[in-house]
């Protein structure tokens, strides 16, 4: 009898703790969300705020200080946004095509079978995974191409992620060999094979490829900085960073009356313009990333 | 003989796959263009390079470029915070995203869940200059981060101008933008255990701490083993491309690390040939360190990169 009420005891016990337990732990999560998400919030308060009402205010924002749409006005009439935009469009579209294009057919070749320069050819591949050059031997490179200052000198030197062929060719390995067989049999050659059976069923894969190209060369920068001087070929990122880091604002901002306040605004709403967009479209496609993490986390 | 039944293996080899090689040549060039090339061209590291000359015309130096830097002033400071940096990155940045996994991991799936996940995801997807553009009003005299620590520690001026704050600010930077991503693979990890696991251990009567430890842990074991040994072979390259982004030389003491200053000697000050030597030996380090954390790893693990 004493046991049996000990032990309901317990469960009551533990059912407390576990309750308070959860309690914290929501407690917790909320308070990352929090954190995740202010940063982002803060960015789009200051955006729409008036400039002089935010220079004053330091310290948090609940709301815009003020509200003008002053900031977003000067920032979309700035021209070198909407020419880093259209190159960087430029970039990802060719960027990925010619990606896509180069992997496939390199993880054709690496997975076919009875290919005796095969072995050779992966390993020199894997080695560039842990080995490079360094900088500035491939600057040398890319300048002796004659590529420097030229769009296409952020699109052919990145052109294929080693990584990024490695999960592709896992990706084909695992194709059962009848489905090509069949069509050898009845004459396919190899780009009918890649193109018209082997790239259609690893459509899953190549869907992650294509998101994961887009988002490296959306992200990069620091190729257009060793590459591009021609401010009108500069990607958004470069023009980014011009704006928010070297702070040059001061284009954007003549001829306006609270020139040296306004500036901070317009960082902020340069910030919003270049990530809003990704950021609205990435929940839709998120499922597809974390399925290329978990792709990427089976070893090729 | 023998020479020349090889001959013939490799000839019907390339009778049978001629055309494979030929689609494959693409990938080839890009290989030998962009990687392969510029491995020969670090042989500069070991000349006097000269833009006008080009690789083959400029004058070996031999070690020259190694031992200068060796015993330069500066290789104390980036050598020291290339480690520092690296391994403050692993230290606090390794283990939250597997604490955030093992607590969300504690809710049913459901809406809640996928909330917390999704925001925490975001970060993730904002590039890294507009996370510096971001870091660097946030830290400015009158952002909300820097107007605060100033008013607690009595410093003034942006924190990116004090050098005892910036790998602070580098690792919760850090932190913030890949916390959530990171923690995929470990849920995943998680979602992947039997759940008679734990109704078993139930009906023994472990709590859910014990539940914890004895189950969810063990089980996630090797991928954090394997991620960890992964982070290690990368000590050597930290995220330069954002200490370049937010550094300044008033912080070069504490900011400055092997890759930024190759940029500098490279792009500043046109030092080629040096600069190729110090990027080179930070590769040399990495890969050390790379084939290292392999051979643990194929010890502990039983499973490696190679």
């Amino acid at each position: 009898m004493e046991i049996k009420i000990r032990s309901r005891n317990n469960i009551i016990k533990k059912k407390a703790g576990d309750r308070c337990f959860d309690f914290v732990n929501c407690l917790i999560m909320l308070a990352i969300t929090v954190v995740m998400l202010y940063p982002m919030l803060y960015v789009v308060f200051a955006s729409f705020s008036d400039a002089t009402a935010f220079m004053k205010s330091s310290g948090l924002l609940y709301k815009p200080a003020g509200f003008s749409l002053e900031a977003y006005k000067l920032a979309l009439g700035y021209p070198m946004l909407l020419r880093g935009y259209i190159n960087t469009v430029f970039i990802i579209f060719f960027g990925v095509i010619i990606g896509i294009i180069l992997t496939s057919i390199g993880a054709y070749g690496l997975t076919r079978k009875n290919v005796k320069l095969q072995q050779f050819l992966n390993i020199s591949i894997i080695i560039t995974m842990f080995f490079s050059g360094g900088m500035i031997p491939f600057y040398i490179t890319v300048k002796d191409l004659g590529l420097t200052d030229n769009i296409w000198s952020l699109i052919l030197p990145s052109a294929v992620s080693t990584f990024n062929l490695m999960i592709l060719k896992v990706s084909f390995a695992s194709i059962p060999d009848g489905l090509t067989e069949s069509a050898t049999i009845d004459g396919a050659g190899h780009f009918t094979l890649l193109f018209r059976i082997i790239m259609p069923v690893s459509k899953a894969t190549l869907a992650v490829l294509v998101l994961y190209y887009a988002v490296g060369h959306w992200n990069s920068w620091f190729n257009a900085m060793m590459f591009i001087d021609d401010r009108n070929k500069y990607p958004l990122q470069l023009v980014l960073r011009e704006v928010l880091i070297t702070s040059d604002t001061s284009s954007m901002t003549a001829g306006t009356s609270d020139q040296e306040f306004i500036g901070e605004t317009i960082k902020h709403a340069v910030i919003v313009i270049s990530t809003v967009p990704i950021l609205c479209v990435y929940p839709f496609l998120q499922k597809y990333f974390t399925k290329g993490v978990m792709i990427g986390s089976v070893k090729g | 003989m023998k020479k020349n039944a090889i001959a013939i293996e490799w000839k019907k080899d390339f009778r049978r796959n001629g055309t494979l090689y030929l689609m494959l040549l693409p990938v080839i060039a890009f290989y030998l263009l962009f990687c392969y090339k510029p491995m020969y061209g670090a042989i500069i590291a070991f000349k006097d390079y000269s833009p006008r000359l080009g690789i083959m015309e400029s004058d070996w130096v031999g070690m020259r470029h190694f031992k200068a830097f060796l015993t330069s002033s500066d290789f104390n400071r980036v050598f020291g915070n290339t480690l520092k940096i690296s391994f403050a990155n692993l230290i606090f940045n390794f283990p939250v995203p597997i604490i955030f996994a093992l607590l969300l991991n504690e809710f049913k799936d459901g809406p809640f869940k996928k909330t917390v996940q999704t925001i925490s995801y975001m970060p993730h997807f904002i590039s890294l200059v507009v996370i510096c553009g971001m870091i660097k009003t946030f830290v400015g005299s009158n952002g909300i981060i820097g107007s605060l620590v100033n008013r607690v520690t009595g410093s003034t001026g942006s924190l990116l101008m004090q050098p005892d704050k910036y790998v602070p600010i580098h690792i919760l930077s850090s932190i913030w933008q890949t916390m959530g991503w990171s923690s995929i693979i470990y849920l995943a990890a998680l979602s992947g255990i039997d759940p008679q696991l734990y109704e078993a251990a139930e009906i023994d009567g472990a709590g859910r701490f014990k539940k914890m430890v004895k189950i969810t842990i063990p089980s996630i074991s090797i991928t954090i083993v394997t991620l960890l040994i992964m982070q290690v072979g990368r000590i050597m390259s930290v995220g330069y491309e954002k200490i370049i982004l937010l550094y300044n030389p008033l912080i070069y003491e504490t900011s400055d690390v092997i890759s930024s200053y190759v940029y500098r000697n490279a792009f500043e000050t046109q030092n080629w040939g040096y600069s190729t030597a110090v990027g080179l030996f930070n590769s040399f380090i990495n890969l050390l360190l790379l084939i290292c954390a392999n051979t643990v790893s194929k010890r502990i693990t039983d499973s490696g990169l190679w």
